[in-house]
C-alpha cells in the first residue's frame, strides 16, 4: 500500500527562490490497484513518480510504502526492490547486451542465489512474453520488445508495485499496444499495483482510477468515467479526452441526448444506436 | 552501414573451445603468447603450429576467417620482415649489391619474427572468436578479483566494459542518425582534405556527446532503481565452474608448455 501525506517538493534553483514542483499531495493507493496519473508536461507527474521509490525524497511530508517511510535511508534498497520503476527510453535502461543477462541485473544486485536468479529470469521473461528472445542481443529488438525487456528486468526484483513513467512515449503504435497489454496482464494476473504516468488519454482509460495532476496539485482523483466527464476542465489545463468521449461531448453540445461518460468505441456505438432507435 | 561492424568478432558456434571457462581461456592465451616467444627452432615452431592449428580445428572456426584476422596485421608483419632482412648484420652473406647486404641471420630473423607475429595474432583472435564479450568481461572481473584487495576496482572495470559493449551499437546508430540529420541540412562529410573533413564532424560529435551524458544520467537512475550499489554482495546468474573440459585443456596446455620449455632448454 502506498500512502502519500502532505507531500511537497522544491527544486533547488541555482539562483533565486526554489521552485515548488509538488504542492501538498495526499493520496492512498491500495494493493493491486491500476492507477493512471495524468498531467501535461511540467505538471510535476514525473517528479511525483520519482518520489515513490525514493529516487527523490520529499522536501515536506511523507510517503509510506507498506508503512515504511521513503525518507528512511536505511530502508532505501528495501523500498526500491518493492517499488519498481520503468522509464520512457528503453535504450537507457538496459544494462547488458544480452536479454537474459539484463533481466538478471536486479536480482544479481540483490544478492539472490544463482539458481533462484535463473528461475526469476525465466518467470519474468515469461510474464512479458519474451522467452524466445532470451539469448538475443538487446539492441536488435524493436522498441516495444526492448521496453518489455526493461519491464522484465523490474519484475525479476519481485516488486509489489511498478511505477511506469510514460513507458510508451517513445514507441510506435504496435510497441504501445504490446506494452499496454503487458501492463494490463501484470495487473490482472500477477496482482501487481500499477501506477502509470502518462499523457495519452487512451491509455489512461484502461486504468481503474485516474489521478489528474496540475501545477503540482491533485485536481481530480476518480474513476476514468467520472474524470473524463469534465471535458472543459481538462481542456483548460491542457489535457485532451479520448476521441470517442470528445465525439459524445460534441454531440451533447448539439442537443443529442446521450450519456456523458462514454470512454470506448463500443459504448459510443451502443449509445448512439439507442438514441437513434428512441428518436 | 556503421552498425554492420561486429564487435569483438564473436562466432557463436558449439565447440569444445567455446565451452572452456573464460578465465582459463584468458590465462591460456597469455601463456600461449609467452610460449610463442620461446620458439626459435624448426621443432618448436612446428609444435606451436601444430598446437595452433589443432585449436583452430577444434574451435570449428573456418580457416579463411582466421586468415582474415591476419589481414590488418599484414602490413606490420611485412615491414618487420623487411627490416629484419635488410638491417641484420651477419657473417654469412647470401646476396649483396653495393651497400645492401642480405645475411643468413637476417633471413632467419625475418622468418622468425613474421611467424611469431602470425601466431600471436591467430592465438589472440581465437580468444575473441570463441568467447562472447560477456563471458570475456566476466572472466576478466573474476581474474582481477584477487587484486581488489590492493585497491584495484575489478568490479567497476568489468561493469564499465559491459556498459561500453552494450552502448556501442546504440551510439553507432545515433551517430548515423545525427549524420543523416546534418546531411539533410547541407553538411558535407565527404569532400575536402583531412582537416576539413575532421572539422565537418564537429556538428556530429557535439550532439553525440551531449546525448551520451543524458543517457549516462538516465542509465544511472535506472540502475539505482534496480538496486545497483556496486560490486559488494552481488551474485551472478552464470556460475563459472571448473569442469572436465577445463581440466582437459589445462593438461594439454601443461604438456605443451613443458615440451616448449624442455626443447628451449635443450636447444633443439
Amino acid at each position: 500500500m502506498i500512502e502519500v501525506k502532505n507531500l511537497s517538493y522544491f527544486y533547488e534553483a541555482e539562483e533565486g527562490t526554489p521552485e515548488k514542483v509538488l504542492d501538498n499531495i495526499n493520496l492512498k493507493i491500495e494493493d493491486g490497484e491500476f492507477v493512471a496519473v495524468l498531467g501535461h508536461n511540467g505538471s510535476g507527474k514525473s517528479t511525483f513518480a520519482k518520489h515513490l521509490n525514493a529516487i527523490l525524497q520529499p522536501t515536506d511530508g511523507y510517503i509510506y510504502i507498506d508503512g515504511v517511510s521513503t525518507s528512511n535511508d536505511e530502508m532505501l534498497w528495501n523500498i526500491r526492490s518493492k517499488v519498481g520503476m520503468v522509464f520512457q527510453n528503453p535504450d537507457n535502461q538496459i544494462v547488458a547486451s544480452v536479454v537474459e543477462e539484463d533481466v538478471a541485473f536486479a536480482p544479481e544486485n540483490l544478492g539472490v542465489k544463482p539458481e533462484e536468479i535463473r528461475k526469476r529470469v525465466d518467470d519474468a521473461l515469461d510474464a512479458v512474453d519474451m522467452t524466445e528472445y532470451k539469448n538475443h542481443s538487446s539492441h536488435m529488438l524493436s522498441g516495444g520488445q526492448k521496453q518489455r525487456v526493461a519491464i522484465a528486468g523490474i519484475i525479476a526484483m519481485k516488486p509489489s508495485i511498478i511505477v511506469m513513467d510514460e513507458p510508451t512515449a517513445m514507441l510506435d503504435p504496435i510497441g504501445r499496444r504490446e506494452v499496454m497489454k503487458t501492463i494490463e496482464h501484470l495487473n490482472s494476473k500477477y496482482n501487481i499495483t500499477i501506477i502509470l504516468i502518462t499523457h495519452n488519454m487512451d491509455e489512461a482509460v484502461k486504468a481503474k482510477r485516474v489521478v489528474v495532476i496540475d501545477s503540482g496539485k491533485i485536481l481530480i482523483d476518480n474513476t476514468p468515467k467520472n474524470v473524463f466527464k469534465n471535458v472543459d476542465m481538462l481542456h483548460k489545463i491542457g489535457l485532451d479526452v479520448p476521441q470517442v468521449t470528445m465525439l459524445a461531448y460534441k454531440l451533447r453540445e448539439n442537443g443529442v441526448n446521450i450519456s456523458d461518460d462514454i470512454l470506448t468505441v463500443d459504448e459510443c456505438t451502443q449509445e448512439i444506436y439507442n438514441y437513434v432507435n428512441k428518436g | 552501414m556503421l552498425t554492420d561492424i561486429t564487435l569483438g568478432q564473436y562466432f557463436p558456434i558449439d565447440s569444445v573451445i567455446h565451452k572452456i571457462d573464460p578465465r582459463a581461456k584468458i590465462l591460456f592465451t597469455l601463456f600461449y603468447i609467452i610460449l610463442v616467444f620461446l620458439a626459435d627452432s624448426y621443432v618448436t615452431y612446428g609444435l606451436v603450429a601444430l598446437f595452433s592449428i589443432s585449436v583452430v580445428v577444434l574451435s570449428k572456426i573456418k580457416f579463411t576467417v582466421v586468415l582474415k584476422s591476419l589481414k590488418p596485421m599484414l602490413f606490420v608483419i611485412i615491414i618487420t620482415a623487411v627490416i629484419n632482412v635488410f638491417f641484420t648484420s651477419g657473417t654469412e652473406i647470401l646476396w649483396s649489391y653495393k651497400f645492401i647486404k642480405i645475411t643468413k641471420t637476417g633471413v632467419v630473423n625475418a622468418v622468425n619474427m613474421a611467424l611469431r607475429l602470425i601466431f600471436l595474432v591467430v592465438g589472440s583472435s581465437l580468444l575473441t572468436y570463441t568467447t562472447s564479450p560477456i563471458m570475456l568481461t566476466d572472466g576478466i572481473e573474476r581474474l582481477l578479483k584477487p587484486f581488489s584487495k590492493i585497491g584495484l576496482p575489478s568490479h567497476e572495470i568489468a561493469m564499465m566494459m559491459t556498459i561500453a559493449l552494450r552502448f556501442i551499437p546504440t551510439l553507432l546508430e545515433e551517430t548515423e542518425k545525427i549524420m543523416t540529420a546534418q546531411k539533410s541540412r547541407g553538411a558535407d562529410f565527404e569532400s575536402g582534405n583531412i582537416i576539413k573533413r575532421a572539422k565537418a564532424l564537429i556538428p556530429v560529435l557535439i550532439p553525440l556527446f551531449i546525448n551520451s551524458f543524458k543517457r549516462a544520467d538516465e542509465l544511472a537512475t535506472a540502475m539505482e532503481c534496480r538496486c545497483y550499489r556496486g560490486g559488494e554482495g552481488r551474485t551472478r546468474l552464470r556460475v563459472l565452474k571448473f569442469g572436465i573440459i577445463d581440466l582437459f585443456s589445462l593438461i594439454i596446455m601443461l604438456v605443451f608448455s613443458i615440451l616448449m620449455i624442455t626443447f628451449g632448454v635443450l636447444n633443439i
